[in-house]
């Protein structure tokens, strides 16, 4: 019966982990802006000058 | 702000200008093999190429925002006074500062590309990071003297002027709130923990293994802590706020039963007599969370409260001797001398001592042409020049110039008097509930006194109005989501509500049935021979008159090998020039010698050697496709229009409302406010569609109001909704959907009411078992989502509304 204690509290303490984690990301403002990120990953950084003729 | 469409039939060789799509006039500038529509784009294209930024017009097609306004070198100087650039600082380190701008400008992931590229346009700029949905920068740059100035100066060059406004120094930006999101996000994590521990109490545990029982009992309780103390705060305030005011809000009987239900579970715990309800109590309390964030989805790039002082520029330039200062609004004092440059924003009621006027007011009152002023005439607030540099005198303080006066008269709350449908709903509901209860514990006390409880009980735990309340709140949500895929934003959920019930709509005329930025000429008369036209042409393009550049533009003409001479324009009455041996004029009546028309206002008289051929008149320009929806909208609603503009419209507007449509003209705004008042008292339900300051008080005053936008980057007054007018035509159909939304509600409702009905079979017999409870709230929850869902969407495509997400729409406004 110990190992259900056991699992119990691992699985308690991994979704603790993602409870943290949302609430974290919560107050760090990730839901907030859902567009810029997302277009942002796709700007090349290094673009030579007087490439796009 | 209002862009051509750049994909019409018309589009030529000479086409369209490379950096923001206008369509170039006859005579544009050319660089390499790319054609500009003004020399502002064309200054934009340089700097980005000679910065190797050109990927920012290979992201989009033609990205630019038009850039013809004037510029002058001094308009960001009250940026040098420390406490204004305080505003914008965020913070600030020994050899850094942190600034934010708004740039309302900012609309497509090529915006985003060149704005974060800023520490490639200038060195002093560190890094800038672009909030698109708030439409912010922060920009971290080194600190020096005079650096807010020029951040902001490099931000214009690159045609994004930050938007400051006299609301950035009286009002402190509201801060997102995130309390909703955080309680939902926990009690979503101790609903799902607290349904894994009551499986072995739903499928029977061996007495034998009565430890782990104790223990997962126990575990439960200690997770609903945080629902009970943290996730449902919510639902105490406004229970508790309602009675303070004396009234019963929905939310209450959602309190009451989890308060009951958290303390019949904990005594089950403490008394070994059963598992409690903990899992319903946090389903409950999770979902109903869950609906209330989807209803509350609020448009953080929108602001419903503006009033006139995010209108109204934060610092204007005053007149010192010889020299000009940048002085901030609110010390601006009668007496002082402003210097106002073309296209800035009149502060403050004053008369005119230098230069010539001509105001555009359409935004304030409604005036569709701008209003020449001359020296020593009184001009009033909120006015934009539209002509050169004038210079005015201050007679009252900024507070108590008429405009701002308008927005103090009316300030009143009066929207969250009338309370839903479902509030008058649920009080019923309550009181079936407390009568069963009632029952249920007489039958009790008759039979078997110690069930009385927990059947009583139990028959709140099931029969809570929760299943009302979110058939209401989801399909709210729902709806304010198609609603918003479609341009039109509302404010509230509640506002749904009042446009199910309009029985009376008003529009007001310029900016929302017509185009405001846009008036296009007809001529009447004898026809003219191509050279006149271009003499005609020329001889426009050289004034500054609004009607002269109308005129020019109509025309639009090559005005290459045209040699005009002796060129002269007489203030208020024209301009005159020589054509070889022809003296042309254009102007009034008077100036021009042509016979005068009775009833025109705008109007530009031609004389060629004194002969008048004929004359040219501003039009309005209605919206395209504006007849098919106001036909579908006449036979079902009465309408009205106000307009601020004189009654020259007349005509136009009878044949497109019919004739039971009611007309006013030349209305003042509280005119139109008063109007408002008096169909409410008739028994109206007034929905009111304006644009402007001059409809700022009507709308506030309407059972609904709805500001019309050309894009959500303008200025619109405070108001229940924000449309796009391009979103216009879908009127009908979004009020038809107010009052499908309520039709869906009910129907939810009466769904749910059969799980309830099963639930209390159970409850008031006094064997609701966790099991049986467990499995009715999230089945009632599910098919009432299911429900709203897809009706909904349904009602929506029916009614030819976008229902799909699009978000490449979102980042491409304008494909």
């Amino acid at each position: 019966m110990a190992v259900i204690l056991l699992l119990l509290a691992a699985s308690i303490s991994v979704a603790a982990v993602f409870l943290i984690a949302f609430i974290w990301a919560m107050k760090d403002g990730q839901f907030e802006d859902d567009i810029s990120p997302a277009s942002r990953i796709l700007f090349d950084d290094n673009q030579k000058p007087n490439s796009q003729e | 702000m209002d862009k051509q469409p750049s994909s019409a039939g018309v589009r030529k060789e000479t086409g369209t200008c490379y950096h923001c799509g206008t369509i170039c006039p006859a005579a544009a500038p050319v660089l390499e093999d790319k054609f500009f529509c003004c020399e502002g784009c064309k200054t934009v294209y340089t700097i980005l190429k000679g910065n190797g930024l050109c990927r920012y017009y290979d992201l989009n097609q033609q990205p630019g925002l038009r850039q013809d306004k004037p510029e002058f070198p001094g308009r960001f100087g009250f940026l040098d006074q420390p406490e204004i650039a305080a505003r914008f600082i965020r913070f600030e380190s020994e050899d850094t500062l942190h600034l934010e701008f708004y740039l309302p400008q900012m609309h497509c992931n090529s915006c985003l590309y060149l704005l974060e590229k800023l520490p490639q346009l200038d060195d002093s700029v560190l890094s800038c990071t672009v909030h698109f949905t708030r439409k912010e920068v922060s920009i971290v740059c080194k600190r020096r003297k005079g650096q807010v100035r020029r951040v902001a100066e490099l931000l214009t060059h690159i045609g994004y002027e930050p938007y400051i406004s006299l609301s950035d120094l009286t009002n402190k930006r509201p801060g997102v709130d995130k309390s909703l999101r955080m309680q939902l996000g926990v009690a979503g994590f101790c609903f799902s923990n607290i349904m894994l521990m009551s499986f072995p109490e739903y499928f029977g545990i061996d007495s034998m293994e009565q430890t782990l029982q104790l223990f997962f009992r126990w575990f439960n309780l200690v997770l609903a802590i945080p629902v009970v103390f943290y996730s449902a705060i919510p639902f105490y305030r406004s229970t508790v706020k309602s009675l303070r005011a004396g009234f019963l809000h929905i939310d209450a009987p959602i309190a009451l039963a989890i308060v009951i239900t958290f303390t019949r579970s904990v005594y089950e715990v403490f008394s070994h007599t059963g598992a409690g309800y903990f899992d319903s109590l946090s389903g409950i309390v999770f979902f109903m969370l869950l609906g209330r964030v989807l209803q509350d989805k609020s448009f953080r790039q929108l602001s419903f409260e503006r009033d006139y002082t995010s209108y109204f520029p934060i610092a204007v330039n005053v007149k010192k001797g010889e020299t000009e200062d940048a002085v901030a609004l609110p010390d601006l004092k009668p007496g002082d001398t402003v210097v106002i440059r073309a296209g800035e924003i009149i502060p403050a009621d004053g008369i005119l001592t230098s230069g010539e006027g001509f105001i555009d007011y359409a935004f304030v009152t409604g005036e569709s042409m701008p209003v020449h002023r001359q020296m020593g005439e009184l001009l009033y607030a909120g006015g934009r020049q539209s002509g050169g540099k004038i210079e005015m005198l201050i007679m009252k303080e900024v507070v108590q110039s008429y405009l701002a006066s308008l927005w103090n008269k009316t300030g009143t709350a009066k929207k969250d008097t009338n309370l839903s449908f479902v509030h008058a709903l649920s009080k019923y509901f309550t009181w079936i509930v407390l009568a069963i209860a009632m029952l249920t514990a007489a039958y009790w006390e008759m039979h078997d006194v110690s069930r009385l409880w927990q059947a009583v009980t139990a028959v709140f735990i099931v029969a809570c109005p929760c299943a009302l309340l979110l058939a209401n709140s989801f399909t709210n949500g729902n709806i304010l989501g198609i609603l918003s895929r479609n341009d039109c934003y509302l404010r509230n959920a509640g506002v749904i509500e009042s446009l199910s019930g309009v029985t009376h709509i008003v529009f007001d005329k310029t900016g929302t049935l017509t185009r405001a930025s846009d008036t296009s000429l007809k001529y009447t008369g004898a026809p003219l021979p191509e050279k006149q036209l271009d003499t005609i042409a020329a001889l426009a393009s050289g004034s500054g008159h609004p009607l002269s550049l109308a005129l020019a533009r109509h025309l639009n003409r090559p005005l290459e090998g045209i040699t005009l001479r002796g060129v002269k324009e007489f203030a208020g009455k024209g301009i005159e020039g020589y054509a070889g041996d022809e003296i042309v004029r254009i102007g009034n009546a008077a100036f021009t010698g042509a016979r005068p028309i009775a009833g025109l206002k705008q109007c530009i008289y031609l004389s060629f050697d004194g002969i008048s051929p004929g004359y040219f008149t501003a039009q309005n320009r209605y919206r395209d496709g504006i007849e098919q929806w106001l036909n579908k909208l006449k036979g079902k609603y009465k309408l009205s229009v106000l307009s601020g503009d004189n009654a020259a419209e007349r005509h136009a507007l009878n044949s497109l409302l019919g004739r039971g449509c009611t007309l006013y003209f030349d209305q003042k705004p509280e005119d139109k406010r008063d109007y408002i008042r008096f169909l409410q008292d008739r028994g109206e339900k007034v929905l009111m569609i304006g644009d402007g300051l001059n409809d700022a008080a009507a709308l506030e005053a309407a059972d609904a109001g709805i500001a019309v936008s050309e894009d959500h980057n303008n200025f619109t007054p405070a108001s229940d909704g924000i449309m796009q007018a391009r979103s216009l035509p879908l009127l009908p159909a979004i009020l038809k959907l107010g009052m499908v939304n309520k039709r869906i509600v009910m129907a939810s409702f009466i769904l749910s009411l059969v799980y309830n009905i099963a639930g209390l079979f159970f409850a008031v017999r006094g064997v609701l078992s966790p099991m049986v409870a467990a499995i009715l709230m999230p089945a009632s929850t599910l098919s009432i989502f299911l429900v709203t869902f897809g009706a909904s969407r349904y009602a929506s495509k029916r009614l030819g509304l976008t229902v799909s997400r699009r978000n490449a729409d979102e980042n491409h406004p304008r494909t």
